[in-house]
């Protein structure tokens, strides 16, 4: 077994705790201690003002509707591009990897030069009554396109780990495409499927750039936790600031903890 | 270069890979370390190149002690079962990594690896990657870069253990070839039997983390010193409550002295030997003959057919 | 069998190619239509107007800096990670991802704390370049490890005992053997946190100050532009934006068809 000799391990060693230290370690300390610098109440104060609850509400809102597209289509996809041939396959599959390259407020520019009122799509839609762009729906696009490949690069290796085998069994056993995606393709993926949604739900949380751009901002109506944190922190209302903070971050480690947990083996990091 | 391995004893955790083991492999010659899986063989070939630290013991390699040196200095050539190829270099780059870390002049390194790729007949491979040549291809590599640095002695981990029966079969003979040409002290870990006895000069059999059994390869076939080793150097069965070898067995259709009526109970035939099941005394023995005296006895399953050991009956103690 | 699915797979393309091009493909072609809505020449002052033009050296200057020291510190950390055995190690493996989980606002408010105008440990990089680097380290730390991670973690050790056994020391394996083999995953993860700096937006908004011409990113150019009503200088800088990471993922395609064949 190659051992790396001792002074050059704890060279390393050091070097690299000391880099996560100083990035990682006492940010996120620092600010847990400013968090509650004056004890637990101002927090909670803070975290149920009305602002506040409207935000929560308001990014529980948006974060759910696209977790729940983003897994309808995550799932479809995953099945389309691990189960069948088509031409233009492999042009799908880089597509779906496209949103992690954009900028978040690209997305947001994007989504505005489309469906903002000014726009022919956007303006017929708002005097048809939907609006999307400084309201929720907008708020849902950007949100879905930020996380949209996520649940489909969870579920696609396993999906083409296992195989058709069994499906393909319960076909001749039967069974109807949508008995057998059910009864037989869902439960063989649950673990990958749990895994991103996970990631999704918490990219969803804490989306910031992309819904800055095509929420307006409105306080109380189009704000989410995220947005709220910057808005706090511009009005030198730093408690609040930092208590919507830490509240995020400990969502944060909680879905890093819970992914962890069932992240499924060999599938993606 | 002799090999000298003094009190040795490994334990990974609470498992005893090798128990106060002491070995001799004479200068030139092809020791083979035979077990079975968890003997200790592998561990006892990785202490001596030094790729593991024994807990207690001395290594000395050519007459001196090389316990404490790492396996850079030890001079020994390893041939992995997996064969550990540098999947990012081509074949040639491969073996001439040992003379390119000794910095040798680049008109040297080039000769000599040469002349190792015509040896293990690779030369038309040189400028191709590890992933384009086959198993058997893949060990002749591994020998070559092996015996580029002329190491003082070459230890072999399993080298055919990954290959197909017939590569293995060839590739056991070219082996032996070339250590007869070469004379480097060489071990080598194998738990095929039959490799150890076809290639070796001097077999240490191993079980348990302790030394069975030490010989030539007849020796101890014929003399085992315990029913284990004798089990597992050979064929075996029981006649009279001793352990036998099947050939050692001849079949009559008369009655002779010393020997005892059995049933057959079913004929196998396989190309050139045949094997007889039988029954005695309730008991189950079976027998090795060659086809040609099974034709001439001309056995069926429920005939009765006289038995007897051809040698002194081995009384041993297990 | 096929016949009973004929219609589905299509029919689910089509749904799936909808959804994408309402969504995705659609807006980002508008930004596109956008740029160039008054010639190239329209796209071009644009792009090279002071501000703008300021903003893309930064974030492309600073987006270099940063993939250089991920690439270092990225492959150590991996390296640590996967070779070296101390209490504490399992923790310091799920802490890696927090900069993939945490809200980039959340992150920038974190860096501001501890290293801007009330940090404790005296340490005020707010206001100026390093600021913005420091909060880029922050966003691209998983990238470099994670790709490197599982390469180090499946690498025949043999290959490094060979090496040993044929004379070679400690540090010549760790040139000749690890480091080539590491070395395709090493640069995806580079060109990763390349393309992740480059785009980055909340993380600089506070610890930067946004300052014009000193630390004000392309991707906060944007913003300014867009709250403005400058769409077309936003989508100008926005295409280019898009155009650097176009390139960077066909780099990392580059790489991934290069290890295909050598692997």
């Amino acid at each position: 077994m190659a051992e790396t000799p001792t002074a050059a391990r704890w060279s390393i060693r050091v070097v690299v705790l000391g880099y996560l230290l100083v990035l990682l370690v006492l940010p996120l300390a620092l600010v847990v201690r400013r968090t509650f610098a004056h004890g637990i109440s101002p927090v909670f104060d803070a975290l149920t003002t009305s602002a506040a609850a409207h935000a929560f509400q308001i990014t529980a809102t948006v974060a759910g509707v696209a977790v729940v597209a983003n897994t309808i289509f995550g799932v479809g996809v995953a099945l389309l591009l691990v189960r069948h041939r088509f031409p233009g396959r492999r042009l799908l599959d880089a597509v779906i990897d496209l949103p992690v390259a954009v900028s978040p407020v690209v997305v947001g520019l994007a989504l505005t030069l489309i469906y903002g009122s000014r726009e022919p799509i956007g303006g017929w839609l708002t005097r048809n009554g939907l609006q999307i762009i400084f309201s929720l729906p907008g708020m849902v696009l950007a949100t879905i396109f930020v996380g949209m490949p996520l649940v489909v690069r969870a579920v696609a290796p396993v999906l083409e780990e296992i195989g058709d085998e069994q499906e393909q069994a319960a076909y001749t056993l039967g069974a109807s495409a949508w008995q057998t995606f059910r009864r037989i393709t869902l439960p063989s993926i649950r673990g990958a499927l749990a895994y991103g949604v996970v990631l999704a739900l918490a990219r969803s949380l804490g989306e910031y750039g992309a819904v800055a751009v095509v929420s307006g901002r409105i306080v109380g109506q189009t704000q989410t936790i995220t947005l709220f944190v910057e808005e706090r922190f511009d009005n030198f209302d730093q408690s609040a600031a930092y208590s919507a903070a830490f509240a995020l971050a400990v969502v944060a480690v909680l879905s890093l903890v819970i992914a962890r947990r069932i992240r499924p083996a060999g599938g993606t990091a | 270069m002799s090999i000298i391995a003094r009190n040795v004893t490994k334990r990974f955790g609470a498992f005893t890979a090798l128990d106060d083991v002491t070995i001799e492999v004479a200068t030139g010659s092809l020791t083979a370390l035979l077990g079975p899986s968890g003997s200790g063989k592998s561990t006892l070939l990785r202490v001596i190149a030094g790729l593991d630290t024994p807990d207690t013991g001395t290594v000395e390699i050519g007459g001196s002690d090389a316990t404490r040196l790492p396996p850079q200095r030890r001079d020994v050539g390893f041939v992995f079962q997996h064969y550990a190829p540098f999947k990012h270099m081509t074949v040639a780059r491969n073996v001439a990594f040992g003379l390119s870390i000794r910095k040798r002049p680049k008109a040297e390194i080039r000769g000599r690896v040469q002349e190792l790729l015509e040896l293990v007949h690779l030369e038309k491979f040189a400028d191709r990657y590890p992933a384009q040549l086959s198993g058997g291809q893949r060990q002749r590599m591994a020998l070559a870069r092996a015996l580029a640095v002329e190491p003082r002695v070459l230890l072999l981990d399993e080298p055919f253990g990954a290959l197909d029966a017939q590569v293995r079969k060839e590739l056991r003979i070219w082996l032996r070839r070339l250590h007869d040409d070469l004379h480097v002290t060489t071990v080598i870990v194998t738990h095929d039997q039959e490799e150890a006895m076809e290639v070796a000069d001097e077999v240490v059999v191993m079980s348990d983390g302790t030394v069975a059994q030490v010989g030539a390869p007849q020796d101890i076939y014929d003399n085992p010193v315990n029913d284990w080793v004798m089990t597992f150097l050979g064929p075996v069965t029981n006649l009279k409550g001793a352990l036998i070898r099947p050939h050692d067995l001849v079949l009559s259709a008369d009655s002779t002295a010393e020997s005892i009526p059995a049933t057959v109970v079913g004929v196998t035939r396989l190309g050139f030997e045949t094997r007889i099941a039988l029954t005695y005394e309730g008991q189950e023995l079976w027998a090795q003959v060659t086809s040609e005296v099974a034709d001439q006895l001309g056995l069926a399953p429920g005939s009765t057919v006289y038995v007897r050991h051809r040698g002194p009956v081995m009384q041993v103690t297990s | 069998m096929v016949r009973r699915r004929q219609w589905g797979a299509p029919l689910g393309l089509g749904l799936a190619l909808i959804y994408l091009s309402l969504i995705v493909l659609i807006p980002l072609g508008a930004v596109v239509w956008k740029s160039q809505s008054g010639g190239f020449s329209e796209f071009w002052n644009s792009l090279t107007s002071a501000q703008s033009w300021a903003a893309l050296k930064l974030t492309i200057y600073s987006s270099l800096i940063v993939a250089a020291i991920n690439l270092v510190m990225g492959t150590l950390i991996a390296w640590v990670l996967v070779r070296d055995r101390f209490p504490g190690a399992g923790i310091v493996d799920v802490l890696i991802d927090l900069p993939f989980a945490l809200p980039t606002i959340v992150a920038g408010l974190v860096l501001l704390a501890l290293y801007g105008p009330n940090s404790p440990v005296h340490v005020n990089i707010a206001y100026a370049k390093i600021g913005v680097v420091a909060a880029l380290l922050f966003v691209t730390l998983p990238f470099v490890v994670r790709t490197v991670q599982p390469v180090l973690a499946e690498l025949d050790t043999e290959m490094e005992e060979a090496a040993a056994s044929l004379g070679a020391s400690q540090w010549a394996t760790a040139r000749r053997i690890i480091l080539p083999n590491l070395l395709p995953a090493m640069l995806a993860g580079t060109a990763l946190a390349f393309a992740r700096a480059v785009s980055e937006f909340g993380s600089t908004v506070l610890i930067s100050g946004n300052l014009p011409f000193k630390t004000e990113v392309a991707a906060v150019n944007i913003f300014n532009q867009i709250e403005t009503d400058n769409t077309l200088g936003a989508a100008a800088l926005s295409t280019a934006l898009l155009v650097i990471a176009l390139v960077v993922m066909l780099l990392l395609e580059v790489v991934r068809r290069w290890v295909a064949r050598h692997g």
